[in-house]
């Protein structure tokens, strides 16, 4: 039975959210308890589904690919294939666990608000994308996926539609990702009137680095950066984070990844090996130190920005976007250290590039695990006390306490301290980068000290202090928004108390893949 | 029924020509996979028909005819069919997702089995004529509502200032 | 040969137009309109990959014989229209949300933020 499933499961994988999304507004007739329900239990097998592929692909470390439509892929690749690799598995287990946390934690959030059946059927619509986005091999699917991921996530953003400010920050969102994704399309052309093919390993096999694919390269990494919010194209996301329903930026923190997991394949795999080749040494190196560049510069404006707002929310998103800038100076260092091994000739990346790739990509799952605990934290004060911004809000650590203590737990993961999961990867990012030059490694551990001032200051003003009158009556939240919460938090104890155990068989699996674009041709 | 809408003229033209308009779409969605067209195309026609109504009859006068939540219960049957006709692919057929699983010998009582010869076979190629219908007829429902609530919301928007 | 490299400058031409509709233009109703202009331009370029020199359509049954064009950009162009058509659903109704909130459509009077 199982054997079954493990066969077909990168389909069922998509397959059964968009059942269930299908299904949801004929079920939500009947009852709206039952419709909840449904929703979960849907989440939670899809969830299942997921992690037994993971499984099977990060402990055999062999890749997984499922064609639509055929049994067999013919000579000529003409038909979509959903292609797994130890990077894919990475990615997918983090679009599997925020979903399952976010809908557990809407049950209660969203109560009272109307028209709930179109919110869960937008969001398992959402989830189906994201998976898809992470699991495809090929490049116009991906094209689609994305899509369906920015109009979904826009519709969620506008949810509450009688606050201003939602609709203006989804027409934001909206403009800007169509932009984006329209320019990832006319990349997608380009390269189809080169080669004649869509399908990623089929392109890897046979591009050369000629202007038409630098031009398309060019596109490609600008329009996806401006999807994962780096600067200077970062404007939309503080915004769109901070006034969506809490619940939905969990899920949009996904999406958000799924783009940098974008520029990750079209980098180091459809493009790898014209990148890391001898012919080509200096455009790797000068590749690398613009993409450190850009990260510099996301982590200052997100720190910086940070420390003077006044709304939660959005203080929240200032923080995001560091963390983002984190991500890419990690991948942009090693990129930077590739050097020719000078006895066989082949182009490698150094010891310290490959701690830098492995702290990069452990951040990945770190930071979004921390941002999305925050979030839910804010969509909990704000749901008790219904005020946003942080002059008016004190005290509430004495009726609030479970809430406090995630708070806590958030705020130490954020910044880096240990014994939680943001210490491991940060450490390895600060050892990596000080090996390469020590000056980024002073500005990645100035901004941390300064994310966790900031963090101190919220919680001074939010939590503790005189209680004020106002919020005399206010108790805890909830109980399904607790065990959202409770959720996510075991996850970053658990990966914060064991974190060689996540890197051995997690991370260095999805480093591996990424490095060896050979393998990841060899596929079909 | 006259304050609503536009003068009786274009009202009698627009009766006249619109079941012209629906069998030409219909037409293109069932030969979808003879000649050019298919679930989209042959949708966004009929969804066109259906809006050269509501213009012409005015929008407080077709919602009273058409309710939304019969047009979402047109949308999801559209939708669930599209979905189970792959998951049959799986299931019934134990190939893969997606599979065209009509297309072959038996098919549904020799219904739907041939590949297309003629210029106008419509039972053949298996299980994608019926994936331009399940496409079809969601696209209609969906543009139809898209078109009623945006009349609808900005009538609203106009009548309150006016007030 | 100038006659086969016209689509080309046309969907140059169209795109920057449609850049400079979003990003030069005060009213939101323009900007929704540099985008269909844009993805028009993407859309044309997809179907101009197509074209073979005295081709047919690509139609199995019943074909007049000769070469062909190719049917996969076609495909792949009927999917962006699709795409490009709930964007705009979804992008006008945004704007009648913002105009019944604020009662204006310049985008520099929405800018305002509450703190």
């Amino acid at each position: 039975m199982f054997e079954q499933i493990l066969a077909h499961s990168p389909a069922l994988a998509v397959a059964i959210p968009l059942l269930g999304a299908f299904f949801t507004p004929l079920v939500g007739k009947i009852n709206d308890k039952l419709r909840n329900i449904f929703v979960i239990l849907i989440l939670a097998l899809d969830s299942f589904v997921v992690l037994l592929l993971a499984n099977d692909v990060l402990s055999t470390g062999s890749i997984r690919t499922y064609i639509f439509g055929a049994k067999e892929i013919g000579s000529p690749v003409v038909r979509i294939i959903f292609e797994i690799d130890g990077l894919n598995a990475f990615m997918i287990i983090l679009a599997a666990i925020l979903p399952l946390a976010a809908v557990i934690y809407s049950w209660a959030f969203m109560k009272d608000e109307t028209g709930q059946d179109k919110y869960y059927t937008l969001m398992l619509l959402l989830t189906a994308g994201m998976l898809g986005m992470m699991m495809t091999g090929d490049l116009f699917n991906f094209f689609v996926f994305l899509e369906i991921t920015s109009i979904s996530s826009a519709a969620l953003i506008a949810y509450r539609t009688n606050n201003k400010f939602s609709v203006q920050a989804a027409f934001k969102y909206i403009v800007i990702s169509t932009i984006g994704a329209l320019f990832v399309l006319f990349a997608i052309a380009i390269l189809y009137g080169q080669y004649d093919a869509l399908n990623m390993a089929v392109l890897a096999n046979s591009i050369q680095y000629g202007l038409l694919d630098k031009i398309a390269l060019v596109l490609l990494v600008i329009a996806l950066a401006m999807k994962a919010g780096i600067a200077p194209m970062h404007m939309w996301l503080p915004e769109a984070y901070g006034r969506a329903p809490s619940s939905v930026t969990v899920v949009i923190i996904g999406t958000t990844l799924g783009s940098f997991y974008g520029i990750l394949r079209v980098g180091f795999t459809i493009f790898g090996e014209q990148i890391i080749s001898a012919s080509n040494l200096g455009v790797g190196i000068a590749l690398g130190w613009m993409l450190v560049g850009l990260a510099i510069l996301t982590i200052f404006i997100g720190v910086l920005m940070a420390l003077k707002q006044n709304d939660f929310k959005k203080m929240i998103g200032f923080a995001a976007v560091a963390e983002i800038g984190y991500m890419l100076l990690a991948f942009g260092a090693a990129l930077a250290t590739i050097y020719q091994n000078s006895i066989t000739g082949a182009v490698d990346i150094s010891p310290a590039g490959l701690t830098a790739l492995k702290g990069g990509m452990f951040h990945i799952l770190n930071d979004a695990l921390d941002i999305s605990l925050l979030f839910l934290v804010a969509g909990a004060i704000y749901y008790v006390t219904k005020e946003a911004s942080l002059n008016k809000l004190g005290g509430l650590a004495r009726n609030m306490k479970y809430t406090t203590v995630f708070f806590i737990i958030g705020m130490i993961a954020v910044s880096g301290l240990p014994p939680l999961n943001g210490f491991a990867s940060k450490l390895m990012i600060y050892q990596s980068t000080y090996e390469i030059n020590p000056i980024l490694a002073i500005v990645a551990i100035l901004c941390s000290i300064l994310l966790l001032a900031t963090f101190v200051k919220v919680f001074y003003a939010v939590f503790l202090g005189p209680k004020l009158p106002k919020f005399d009556k206010v108790k805890e939240v909830p109980k399904s928004m607790l065990i959202g919460m409770l959720i996510i938090a075991c996850i970053i104890i658990f990966i914060g108390l064991f974190p060689n155990l996540v890197v051995e068989n997690i991370v260095n699996p999805a480093v591996t893949a990424l490095q060896n674009a050979t393998a990841y041709m060899g596929g079909i | 029924m006259s304050d609503s809408g536009m003068s009786k003229i274009v009202k009698t033209m627009t009766g006249v020509c619109f079941p012209f308009m629906l069998i030409f779409g219909l037409y293109v969605i069932v030969h979808g996979h003879l000649t050019p067209g298919g679930g989209f195309q042959g949708g966004a026609i009929v969804a066109s028909a259906c809006a050269m109504i509501l213009v012409a009859y005015g929008s407080v006068w077709t919602m009273k005819k058409v309710k939304e939540k019969h047009l979402s219960i047109f949308e999801s049957l559209g939708a669930l069919m599209f979905i189970s006709l792959a998951f049959f692919g799986l299931i019934l057929a134990d190939n893969v997702f997606f599979d065209n699983f009509i297309f072959g010998a038996n098919g549904i009582g020799g219904l739907f089995a041939n590949p297309a010869l003629g210029i106008a076979d419509i039972n053949t190629a298996g299980v994608i004529p019926l994936m331009n219908i399940a496409v079809g007829l969601k696209v209609i429902a969906g543009l139809f509502a898209i078109v009623l609530v945006m009349a609808y919301a900005t009538h609203k928007i106009k009548g309150g200032n006016k007030q | 040969m100038i006659t086969f490299q016209i689509p080309y400058l046309a969907v140059v031409g169209l795109i920057i137009i449609g850049l400079y509709a979003v990003i030069f233009k005060r009213n939101l109703i323009k900007m929704i309109i540099g985008i269909t202009l844009i993805e028009s331009g993407v859309n044309l370029f997809l179907i101009t990959l197509s074209f073979r020199e005295n081709s047919t359509a690509p139609i199995y049954t019943a074909s007049p014989g000769g070469i062909m064009s190719l049917p996969v950009p076609q495909a792949l162009t009927l999917t962006s229209i699709v795409i490009g058509v709930a964007v705009l659903a979804l992008m006008l109704s945004l704007v009648i949300h913002i105009y019944r909130h604020y009662g204006t459509l310049d985008v520099r009077k929405i800018k305002e933020d509450d703190n």
